[in-house]
């Protein structure tokens, strides 16, 4: 998973918000393979490991699975995201706001925002289950908790949530450069978490440790599941174009190649490793096993472990938990940067106490991607499509529009038949986010010839 | 110093790993592997501020 780019507080440096990145301000390749690599070695990465297992995995299904996805998510990032990025040089947020109108992003930024608010939940959750390892009556969740656990697990949440929150109001640059400073040692503690539940696993026999049995009795989540999973679980960022607001720096669309260390080391080695932490559960307690990170990690590499934790769900949080509020200020002119946070802080604080939405994290992801991916199908058709098929490029800034209709009805239809797959039929998310986008991409074709013409182009065809 | 704090960050990010290696071969127990850890973190964030630019600060 991904932690983006960090805002700041009170920076004087120009983020180039509203212009193209100028020559002076490029970056070379190297400057993106340590922000990546960082950036997918969060604490998502100790959910999702030990849910690999729970879904059913299979060695050969995950190793390569997981590998085909993880290539096809470089390759993504490398020739779709990073041409664009490098072509552009501007934010998502700016070319959104270029073709489909400023109230039209607010609407774009306030989705981000609450499915912001849930992923922080979900790191709340995540850093509550180490803060919570030397509290005996602090009952950890299982994958059959959707439920807070109790009194003891809620304020443990609850006094979390509020510092979480409270440091993205305040303080949110030291956290930023803890997450910074801790990415090198972090991938290590994963590596380490690996290498010590190794000599404890009752088999070391890879049909024993991924079973390929799903622990709810449901079907397993097969090769394909895996690919797409690891393909898509960032599709926001790459199919959505977030990632035009790092890439842009880059010197270069080699740049994207960059994206390999983020999911070669986050999305295959730390998986794995958070993997193997759930197997040594399984083997010891059986069906009934935590796979509450804090006392999984405790049990393997001590105070170490319990830090790494902390640190990966709070810095994974914070800049979540910041960028929710300013999606949510963003709803509201009105509203100070610091009443957007508190109420983004109270949601995620919320929404943490219930262990449903880390332990669904795979849908939640999928999800997330799915909902928000279908943008960067409009930028592609904007950027590459548009003038050969007689579109309109950047529409709302031609016309002076606020509200393109056709990126609306082309972004949300395509989520509808989205929505009744997963809810009445339990498709899988990451299999579903492919087909949105690209209907998404044709349907924005076929409405911007309805809805998007310019002054000059209506009269032509009314003369 | 800067020198110093990198060669000690070097060190550092060799007690987070290493020690778990030697545990998973059997040559050292779980006690000391989980001790030599805690000091390899605590060194890396003593150190790596000196040199490791980034981040907000």
């Amino acid at each position: 998973m991904t932690d983006e780019n960090h805002p700041q507080q009170n920076e004087p440096v120009n983020e180039y918000e509203r212009e193209p990145v100028p020559e002076k301000a490029w970056k070379g390749p190297s400057s993106f393979w340590g922000m990546y690599a960082g950036e997918h070695t969060a604490g998502t990465e100790f959910m999702l490991g030990p849910l690999f297992i729970a879904w059913g995995a299979n060695p050969i299904d995950m190793l390569l699975g997981l590998l085909c996805g993880d290539i096809l998510a470089v390759l993504t990032w490398r020739f779709l995201t990073a041409p664009i990025a490098t072509g552009l040089r501007l934010t998502l947020y700016y070319k959104l706001e270029k073709i489909c109108g400023r109230r039209l992003v607010t609407l774009y930024n306030f989705a981000n925002g609450v499915l912001f608010c849930f992923l922080a939940g979900a790191m709340v959750t995540v850093s509550a289950t180490a803060v919570g390892v030397p509290f005996p009556g602090v009952k950890m969740p299982t994958f059959s908790d959707m439920m807070p656990t109790g009194v003891a697990w809620c304020v443990v949440v609850l006094l979390l949530g509020l510092a979480q929150t409270i440091v993205a109001v305040k303080g949110y640059s030291f956290v930023a450069r803890v997450g910074h400073l801790s990415a090198p040692w972090m991938l290590l503690v994963f590596v380490a978490c690996g290498l010590t539940t190794l000599p404890k696993l009752q088999s070391t026999d890879l049909s024993r440790i991924w079973t390929g049995i799903a622990l709810n009795g449901g079907p397993s989540l097969g090769f394909w599941g895996f690919v797409f999973f690891a393909w898509l679980c960032n599709a926001a960022m790459h199919l959505g174009m977030a990632d035009l607001s790092i890439l842009r720096y880059a010197r270069k669309a080699s740049a994207g190649w960059a994206s390999s260390a983020g999911m070669f080391l986050g999305h295959y080695i730390a998986w794995i490793c958070a993997s193997l932490l759930f197997a040594l559960e399984l083997q010891l307690h059986g069906r009934g096993a935590s796979n509450a990170p804090g006392p999984m990690v405790y049990a393997a590499t001590g105070w170490a472990g319990l830090a790494c934790v902390v640190i990966a769900g709070w810095t994974t949080a914070n800049p979540t938990i910041y960028r929710a509020g300013l999606a949510f200020q963003g709803m509201a002119p009105r509203m100070s940067r610091s009443t957007g946070t508190y109420i983004a802080g109270a949601v995620a604080t919320f929404a943490g106490m219930f262990p449903a939405v880390a332990m669904k994290l795979l849908d939640f992801v999928g999800i997330y991607g799915t909902i928000l991916c279908p943008v960067g199908a409009i930028i592609v058709v904007d950027y590459y499509l548009a003038r050969r098929i007689g579109l309109t490029s950047n529409w709302a800034e031609k016309t002076g529009g606020s509200f393109n209709v056709a990126v609306l009805l082309a972004w949300i239809l395509p989520l509808l038949p989205f929505a009744y797959l997963y809810w009445y039929h339990n498709v899988f998310p990451s299999y579903l986010t492919v087909p949105v986008w690209i209907s998404c991409g044709i349907l924005y074709i076929v409405f911007a010839k309805v809805f998007c013409r310019t002054p000059a182009t209506a009269n032509s065809i009314a003369a | 110093m800067n020198i110093l704090a990198r060669y000690l960050s070097l060190f550092a990010l060799a007690l987070t790993v290493v020690p778990a290696a030697l545990f998973a071969l059997g040559v050292l127990g779980d006690a000391p592997m989980k001790l030599a850890m805690l000091v390899g973190t605590v060194l890396w964030f003593a150190a790596s501020p000196y040199w490791l630019k980034g981040g907000s600060e």
